[in-house]
This record gives C-alpha cells, sequence and structure tokens, in this order.
C-alpha cells in the first residue's frame, strides 16, 4: 500500500496539512501501540507494524520535497537515493560555488542572506513542480528535484555554520 | 487546581480484565522520585506521613542489616557513608567504558562488569550491586507507598526517562521495574509526561514548549496539542547544564573572596561541599527575595557573604543563555519560530530561579505556565498515561526519537537510517552491498548520534550477517531494518535480498551513552559540520580509489598479458602513487592521482572490452553474426 492510500488521501504533489494531520491522527487512534497495551502478542505485533508504516508514511508526505521526491518515484521517475554523488554537472558547479560563498562568509548576516537567498530558490523550485508533473516530464522533474534536494542539504549547511558562529560569538 | 476529564460523559471506560488493580505514574528521579495515580483524569502525588511527596533517591544498606530508601537512607550518610547510595540514574546502563563520564561524580568504589554486556556495578555495604537492583530499590518503596496509600496490590507502572536516554538506559529501567514486581506499561519521556499534566489540565490546542531545567540537565521539547492528542515534534538538550552549575558559581565566588581577604583555606573535598551546601541554600533563598546573606565557617574560620539577585543573574547569565541557544535549535528542527509557541511548562526545581523564568518568558513573549509543581508534575503526567493505558481513553501520545541511529560503512562513515525527532514506533530500512569480490560476510556496526564519522559517535551494538553466497563486488543487496518501538527500544535485522540469508539482533548495547556524551555529541555535530563535511569528502575519494584499484587489481590478474612491459610498469608507477595518497589526508592528491591512474589504464580497459567482444563472437558462424548485427 503506498503511503498516500495509507492515509486515505489522494496521490498529489498538493497535500492540505490540516488534511494530513488528521487522517493521520484519526489512523494512529486506531493503531498506536497504546491501545493495544492488554491486547495479546500478535494483536500487539500488528498495531506496532501498522503505527510504525503510518509514521513512515506521515514523515514522508508531510515535507514537501520528500513528498515531491515519492510521488515521482510512484511516477516510475528514477531518483539516486539520497546522500549519493550529485551526476548533474551544472548542479555540482552550482553546488561547489555556492560552498565556497558559504564558507566565505563571516558574520551571521551573510549566511542568512545566502540561506534566505536558498529558502526563495527552494521555495520557487517547488512552485514549479506541479506543471512538470502535469506534462509527465520525467528528466526534467528528476533535474528539479536533485536541484531541490541539493539546496535542502545547503540550508542545513548554513544552519550548522550559522550556529557555530554564534557559539564562537 | 481543576482537571479535564479524560473520557468524554457517556463513554465509558474499557473493562480491563485485571480490574481492581491500579497502575501508577513513577518519575524516578536522579535526585529524587515521585509516585503519582490517577482516578477519572485526577491525578494527585501520593506523600507519605509527614506530607512530602518528594522521596530522594538514596538507598541505604546499613550494618544492622535490611535495606532503607529516601529520606531514612539519606539520613545515614553521616553515619554510614560507605553503605549509602545516591544518584544511581546516572549509572544505569552503562558499562565499564563509561566510567571516565561519572569519575569524580559518584563517589563510590565502582566495578567494571565482566563481560562487555555487563552494567558496572557499585560496592556498596560490602556488595557488589548493580545499578539495576539498587534503583528497583526506590522502585519497591514507591510501589509500597502507593499499596499503602491506594489499600491495594500495585503492579503495574508508567515510569518516565529522560527525553535523551538511550537504549541501554531503557533497557535498565524496564529492568529494574521487574525487580520491583511491576510491569512497565510504558516507558515515557520526562517532558512528554509533564506536557500531558497540563495539557489535560488545560484542554489546550497549539503548539507548547516543556523547558526542563534540573539540577544536572536540561530538556527542551516542542509539542503540538489537538484534541487530545500529544505529538512531539522535537527534542533537544545538554545533560550536563543545570541548577548545580548555579550553586558552583555561588560557591566558587566564596571561596574567592575568602582568599581576597586573605584567609589561606586549604580547598579540600569537604570545604566545597560546605561551600556548596551554602551555595545551593542562597540560591533557593534569591527565588523570592532581591539579596541573601550567608556564613561558611572552614577550618573554624568563619567569613560572611552576600548576594544580590542582580549579582547572581549576571553568574548565570552564560548558562541561561545555552538553554536558550539548544531551544532555538529545536524550534529550527521543528521549523518552527517562537512567536507560534502558545505556552510553556517549566519543569525541574531549577526553573526555581527567576532570571530563568524571566528568560523563557522573554524569548517566547509569554509567561511560562507554572500552575502545577515543577517537581511533580512529571509524576502526574505518568499516572495520567498509567490510567489512560489501563482504563482506556481518547489521549494519544506521539513521541519521536531523540538522537539519530545508523550503521558504518566504508571509510568509517556513519549511514543515518533514522534521523532524530522521528516519530516511534518506526521501521526504517536501507539497502547495502558487498565491497569485494566474493565477500561471504558483511559487518554490521549499529551507531547513535548526530556525526558523520563513526568514531565520533555512539556505537551500540556489532553483528555479522554471514553465508553472503560469492557474487561479484556490488550484486549483493542486503537490507538492514532498524525499528524502533513505543518505549523507544531498537531492534535491527539484516537480510541478504537476493538469496534470503536472514539474521535478526535485539539491540542490546554493552554499555549507554552517558547524558554527557549525548550532550557533546549533538553540540559536536553542529561545531564540526564543516569539518565533517571536509572529512566525508576524503572518506568517499579513499572509499572510491579503493574500489577502483581492486577492480584494475582483478582485471590485471586476468588479463594482464595485453599490456606490454613498459606499460605495466607505468601503470604498477600510477598504482602505488594512488595507494600512496589514500594513506595520506590530501583529498585533492586521491583525486589527481585517481585520475592519472584512469587516464592510463583506458588503453588497457579498450583492450579487455575489444578482447571481450572478439571472444564472445568467436566460434559463431557466418551467418549467425549476420543475423547478430541485424538484430
Amino acid at each position: 500500500m503506498d503511503h498516500f492510500a495509507r492515509l486515505g488521501l489522494p496521490a498529489a504533489l498538493d497535500l492540505d496539512a490540516g488534511a494530513l494531520d488528521k487522517a493521520y491522527f484519526a489512523q494512529q487512534r486506531l493503531w498506536h501501540p497504546d491501545r493495544f497495551v492488554a491486547k495479546p502478542p500478535e494483536e500487539r505485533a500488528k498495531a506496532s507494524a501498522e503505527a510504525a508504516a503510518l509514521n513512515d508514511a506521515y514523515r514522508t508526505l508531510k515535507d514537501p520535497l520528500a513528498r515531491a521526491v515519492y510521488l515521482a518515484g510512484l511516477k516510475g521517475v528514477d531518483m539516486p537515493a539520497d546522500g549519493k554523488t550529485i551526476d548533474d554537472p551544472e548542479l555540482l558547479m552550482e553546488a561547489m560555488e555556492a560552498r565556497e560563498e558559504l564558507h566565505e562568509a563571516s558574520t551571521i548576516q551573510a549566511i542568512e542572506g545566502l540561506a534566505a537567498k536558498s529558502r526563495d530558490e527552494m521555495r520557487s523550485s517547488l512552485a514549479r513542480l506541479p506543471s512538470l508533473f502535469l506534462a509527465s516530464d520525467k528528466p526534467a522533474i528528476r533535474k528539479a528535484l536533485l536541484r531541490l534536494r541539493y539546496l535542502e542539504k545547503f540550508a542545513e549547511e548554513a544552519r550548522a555554520r550559522r550556529t557555530n558562529l554564534e557559539r564562537k560569538a | 487546581m481543576s482537571l479535564l476529564e479524560i473520557h468524554e460523559p457517556g463513554e465509558t471506560p474499557l473493562p480491563h480484565a485485571d480490574e481492581g488493580t491500579l497502575a501508577i505514574g513513577i518519575d524516578l528521579g536522579t535526585t529524587n522520585s515521585v509516585v503519582a495515580i490517577a482516578r477519572e483524569g485526577k491525578p494527585a502525588a501520593l506523600h507519605d506521613e509527614t506530607g512530602k511527596a518528594l522521596v530522594p533517591s538514596v538507598v541505604a544498606y546499613p550494618a544492622a542489616g535490611g535495606v532503607l530508601v529516601g529520606e531514612e537512607a539519606r539520613l545515614l550518610t553521616a553515619k554510614e557513608p560507605r553503605n549509602v547510595v545516591a544518584s544511581v540514574k546516572r549509572l544505569m546502563g552503562r558499562g565499564a567504558a563509561d566510567l571516565h563520564a561519572v569519575a569524580g561524580v559518584m563517589p563510590y568504589e565502582i566495578e567494571p562488569g565482566t563481560g562487555e554486556t555487563d552494567m558496572v556495578k557499585l560496592r556498596i555495604g560490602g556488595k557488589a550491586r548493580s545499578p539495576v537492583e539498587i534503583s528497583a530499590e526506590i522502585l519497591k518503596a514507591l510501589r509500597a507507598r502507593a499499596e499503602a496509600a491506594l489499600e491495594k496490590p500495585v503492579d503495574r507502572a508508567v515510569i518516565t526517562v529522560p527525553a535523551y536516554f538511550d537504549d541501554a538506559a531503557r533497557t535498565a529501567t524496564r529492568d529494574a521495574a521487574r525487580v520491583a514486581g511491576l510491569q512497565v506499561l510504558r516507558l515515557v519521556n520526562e517532558p512528554t509526561a509533564a506536557a500531558l499534566a497540563y495539557g489535560l489540565d488545560k484542554g489546550s490546542e497549539g503548539l507548547y514548549a516543556v523547558y526542563d531545567l534540573g539540577g544536572g540537565t536540561f530538556d527542551f521539547s516542542l509539542l503540538r496539542l489537538e484534541k487530545g492528542v500529544f505529538q512531539v515534534l522535537a527534542t533537544g538538550g545538554d545533560t550536563a547544564l543545570g541548577g548545580d552549575d548555579f550553586d558552583r558559581a555561588i560557591a566558587e565566588r566564596m571561596l574567592e573572596e575568602r582568599k581576597t581577604d586573605g584567609l589561606a583555606d586549604t580547598v579540600d573535598e569537604a570545604a566545597v561541599k560546605n561551600a556548596l551546601a551554602l551555595a545551593r541554600h542562597m540560591k533557593e533563598q534569591l527565588s523570592d527575595r532581591d539579596q541573601t546573606s550567608g556564613r561558611l565557617e572552614l577550618d573554624g574560620v568563619p567569613s560572611f557573604h552576600s548576594l544580590t539577585r542582580a549579582e547572581f543573574d549576571a553568574m548565570i547569565a552564560t548558562y541561561i543563555e545555552r538553554t536558550l541557544a539548544i531551544a532555538r535549535n529545536v524550534l529550527a528542527d521543528a521549523g518552527m519560530t517562537a512567536d507560534e509557541i502558545q505556552g510553556v511548562v517549566l519543569v525541574g526545581g531549577s526553573t526555581r530561579v527567576p532570571l530563568a523564568r524571566s528568560a523563557v518568558a522573554g524569548m517566547l513573549g509569554k509567561p511560562p505556565l507554572v500552575d502545577i509543581d515543577p517537581d511533580e508534575v512529571v509524576a502526574l503526567g505518568a499516572a495520567l498515561q498509567a490510567e489512560a493505558l489501563t482504563g482506556g481513553s481518547d489521549t494519544l501520545l506521539l513521541d519521536v526519537t531523540p538522537l539519530s541511529l545508523g550503521l558504518e560503512t566504508m571509510g568509517g562513515l556513519v549511514e543515518k537510517i533514522v534521523p532524530r525527532n522521528t516519530p516511534i514506533p518506526v521501521q526504517l530500512a536501507q539497502e547495502f552491498t558487498t565491497y569485494q569480490d566474493g565477500q561471504s560476510a558483511m559487518a554490521i556496526h549499529v551507531v547513535q548520534g548526530e556525526r558523520e564519522m563513526v568514531e565520533d559517535c555512539r556505537s551500540l551494538a556489532r553483528f555479522e550477517l554471514s553465508g553472503i553466497p560469492p557474487m561479484t563486488a556490488g550484486a549483493a543487496r542486503i537490507r538492514v531494518t532498524f525499528a524502533v518501538d513505543a518505549d523507544g527500544l531498537l531492534t535491527v535485522s539484516a537480510e541478504e535480498r537476493t538469496t534470503g540469508v536472514s539474521q535478526r539482533i535485539e539491540v542490546k548495547p554493552s554499555y549507554g551513552l552517558s547524558h554527557d556524551d549525548m550532550a557533546d555529541m549533538l553540540y559536536d555535530s553542529l561545531d564540526n559540520a564543516e569539518q565533517d563535511m571536509a572529512r566525508r569528502l576524503l572518506a568517499e575519494a579513499r572509499v572510491e580509489a579503493r574500489r577502483n584499484l581492486l577492480a584494475l587489481e582483478a582485471a590485471l590478474a586476468r588479463d594482464g598479458a595485453l599490456l606490454s612491459v613498459e606499460e605495466r610498469e607505468l601503470l604498477d608507477a600510477a598504482r602505488a602513487r594512488l595507494e600512496k595518497s589514500i594513506a595520506g589526508e590530501d583529498r585533492e592528491e586521491i583525486n589527481a592521482a585517481a585520475e592519472a591512474l584512469e587516464a592510463l589504464s583506458k588503453p588497457f580497459a579498450e583492450r579487455r572490452m575489444d578482447r571481450g567482444i572478439r571472444e564472445a563472437l568467436a566460434g559463431m558462424a557466418v551467418t549467425d553474426l549476420a543475423s547478430r548485427v541485424g538484430d
């Protein structure tokens, strides 16, 4: 059963956060191990497995990027596993330059500026995804998702660098 | 304080097989413990004859025989110091390797366990006793208090643990309960329990924070409350930060003042203990007045010290700022901002310090919730959950993993499988493959922590998946599954997917993560993210280079005859250069050497390919060949 079906939601890029929470809480009310404390072991094991699957589904669908990557997988877009080397030379160049810029940024404002820029780019890239999905343009979807993944990673690095600077201050 | 009913009117609690027995809630603390019971959604701490709810977490094995727990045990400290043990919670799930972490903190004779999976033991009252059996004595005393108050047998409990407790410490806590004759219905994280106590009281909805500042530990958790659902979004902490630091600051100041006054003290353990006791008293006084003073007597020489609230605030400002920095990080983890928080719950005795309260209020822009006694709030929440689990209720508690769980991969890197703040229970898997041709076994090393390199994370368990049938490197599909249950306990299993060779282990770490280690690991991960990145790139370059070397070696062994002597010499020199660079620390050099080797070996690879094609075509009839070409 795919994550969308498990939560009784339409398999779509655009997902209402409130509807997702509502569906998730309703299912957890049925399956959370706390409801099965006094039940026989087989029932407890089944509940635990169901609750775990629900958590996996929720966690994936809640994050817009993870959701898009998952949906792309359902639609047959071949995505490399997370954390693997970037295989798009253009993106690789962009990533290297941005990392250098981040490395040279020595004030919190400078770092925050770079982070804000990558957040803006993430937002606009996410906004362009629906039309790519609509057109079922698999290579373009793959390219866009890889770039989004990189932007997310960059934002994390910027945060780590910022925390590091703050702690030194 | 009036509490809302857990059950809707008209909705009857689920009938239960052992009706008649009650389930209690226990806050098994480092310094103090509390037992509470909830009935019809109303929790209450159980008091002793003198009206005290707090039971000091102290156990004594008097020379005269028997066991004492709580205040009586503490009173024995002066007379029989070697027969009394306090703060045993710090040793739960700890092994010999953790001893350095508690050295100096635990003034006991500590014996490392004999086997690798053994927890340490304490030599108390002339006998080696494990932290599990000592904790069990505290639990037995709490159980007895509950049975006396309720006039009913009690055999089930919800016990709270710090959100940061690792697998070993959680398991040890469950074991202690079993020794005490209690069935643990659920281990609940302390901040979550505190929120539970408040959430039901207020019938609140929205985003809430729990700021838990104890004697030696700090925890900050973010929860979302919605129609009886308690959803933990993120949690973080520092377990070497708390009220003890404040005491130490005051004590140091007083000793310094004596020195300035020309008093020649020998600052030994007794002097420090005296100064700390007075410091603690002065700190408590400053919670509801603007200044205080105290008399310190060392070696019969008295001195008088005054301290204003403003001075005290200045002394502890950096500690409070650290708690706020952690809080900001947890907010960032959850993708939230401070103004989205509806309310903040204060837990732990150190939140009585006014600066802590005002700093929290300032950061979040609203006064903290302090209606429930911060010493009792965790036990009250545990009692509510105990009732919910036995009686049935609409409350739903959704918690998360505090630290990332992962595996060691090639080059000493950590592959995270379950990231921190993942909702539990959870089951996540990842596929790995073999690295060498014909590899028949794979070592699985389970680690916990946020850093990129294995050596910087905590090792939880090791096992080996053996019996992998011989295959070429990269052909095997080894699926490793991490399952974390609702108590936060981990089980790891591994399976070779192409043949179904399966192995499963329950992770029973040989020793637990120390609290300090956990905080350090989290901080280090932030501090060292950049450095980690460089090390990760270096490690990756090495792995890649070694892989290429192995592939080339195999090819040379098979088809070395395709090369002239000169070509072979050049290639061997390039191989040597790459091997040498792998041993070094320079990633650029590894990449350069790898590129040089690749360029040199290209003609060899082409010749091998040609030969491969020729062999494939050899022996075919011309007609076959034609039809093939036409395909």
